[in-house]
C-alpha cells in the first residue's frame, strides 16, 4: 500500500517539476508548480510529517503560487514570446544528478526501513517552538516582517 | 520506501530545479526553480527525520519549517523585486537586464 503511494506520488511530483521546468507558457509552468508542492506535501504526510506537509500546502499553494500567478499578470508583455532555452543547463543539472546519485550509492550505512514512531503531535511541536527553538521563531518573524516592508518599498509607485 | 531511494527523489528535483533556474531566461522561472531546491532540501530534512533512530527530537521538522518560512520571505522580495525591475526595464528576461545603471 505504501509502496503502491510512494510511486505514484514520486512519478507525480518529478512530472509536475519537470512540467514546471519546461513548459513554455508561464501560466501553466505556475500551475504544475503548484502541482508540485502538492506531491511534496503528500511525501511529507507519507512520511509522518503530517504538520509541515500542511504548512507546505498553506504556505505554498495557498500563497507563493499565487503570488507568482499575480506576478506573471502584472509583467505580461512578453508572453507571447518563445522563451529561449539555454541547453548548457541541462548539462550542468544532469552532471550534479549523477554526482548525487553515486554519491547516494556509495553510502554504506543508510538505513532501509523506517524505524516505527509514534506521531509527534502538533502540541509537541508548539512547545518546541516555545522553549528549544524560541530565538529561531523571534528571528524569523523579524526576518518576515522586514521582507515585507522591503517588498513594500520595491514596488512603491516612484514619485516623479 | 527507503532511505536511499528517497535521497534519488529529492536529488532528482534539486536537479530539475537547478535546470530550471539555470536555463530559463525569465526571472519568474529562475525564482520557481529556487524554490524547488528549496523544497527539495526541506523533503531531505523530513526523510533523515524518519528514518533516524527512534526515539529522536522532532529536528528535521523544526527546521523543515523554519526553511519554509524563510522560502515565503525569500519568494516576496524576489517577486517583488521582479516586479520592480519590469516597471523600469519593460522587460523580465534576465539576459536584458545587462546594465547596473539603469
Amino acid at each position: 500500500m505504501s509502496s503502491i503511494a510512494f510511486v505514484a506520488i514520486t512519478i507525480l511530483t518529478l512530472a509536475a517539476a519537470l512540467a514546471a521546468a519546461t513548459l513554455q507558457k508561464l501560466m501553466h509552468a505556475a500551475l504544475s508548480f503548484a502541482v508540485m508542492f502538492v506531491g511534496i506535501s503528500a511525501f511529507f504526510f507519507l512520511l509522518g510529517a503530517e504538520f509541515v506537509g500542511l504548512v507546505q500546502i498553506f504556505v505554498y499553494i495557498g500563497a507563493v503560487a499565487v503570488l507568482i500567478v499575480f506576478t506573471i499578470l502584472l509583467t505580461r508583455d512578453d508572453v507571447g514570446k518563445v522563451q529561449s532555452f539555454n541547453w548548457s543547463g541541462v548539462i550542468v543539472a544532469i552532471a550534479v544528478f549523477a554526482g548525487l546519485v553515486w554519491a547516494i550509492a556509495n553510502t554504506k550505512s543508510l538505513p532501509l526501513t523506517p524505524p516505527l514512531i509514534e506521531p509527534v503531535r502538533v502540541q509537541r511541536i508548539g512547545e518546541l517552538l516555545m522553549t528549544n527553538y524560541v530565538w529561531p521563531l523571534q528571528c524569523v518573524g523579524v526576518l518576515l516582517t522586514a521582507a515585507l516592508i522591503g517588498a513594500l518599498i520595491l514596488v512603491m509607485e516612484e514619485k516623479t | 520506501m527507503t532511505l536511499s531511494i528517497l535521497l534519488v527523489v529529492s536529488a532528482a528535483l534539486f536537479c530539475i530545479g537547478l535546470l530550471a533556474a539555470l536555463s530559463r531566461r525569465h526571472a519568474i522561472f529562475i525564482l520557481i526553480g529556487i524554490e524547488m531546491m528549496l523544497a527539495a532540501a526541506n523533503l531531505n530534512f523530513i526523510a533523515f527525520w524518519r528514518f533516524a533512530p527512534q526515539p529522536a527530537q522532532p529536528t528535521g521538522m523544526m527546521v523543515a519549517i523554519f526553511a519554509i518560512a524563510i522560502a515565503a520571505a525569500e519568494a516576496a522580495v524576489g517577486l517583488a523585486m521582479v516586479i520592480a525591475v519590469y516597471r523600469h526595464f519593460r522587460t523580465t528576461n534576465v539576459d536584458r537586464l545587462d546594465r547596473l545603471k539603469g
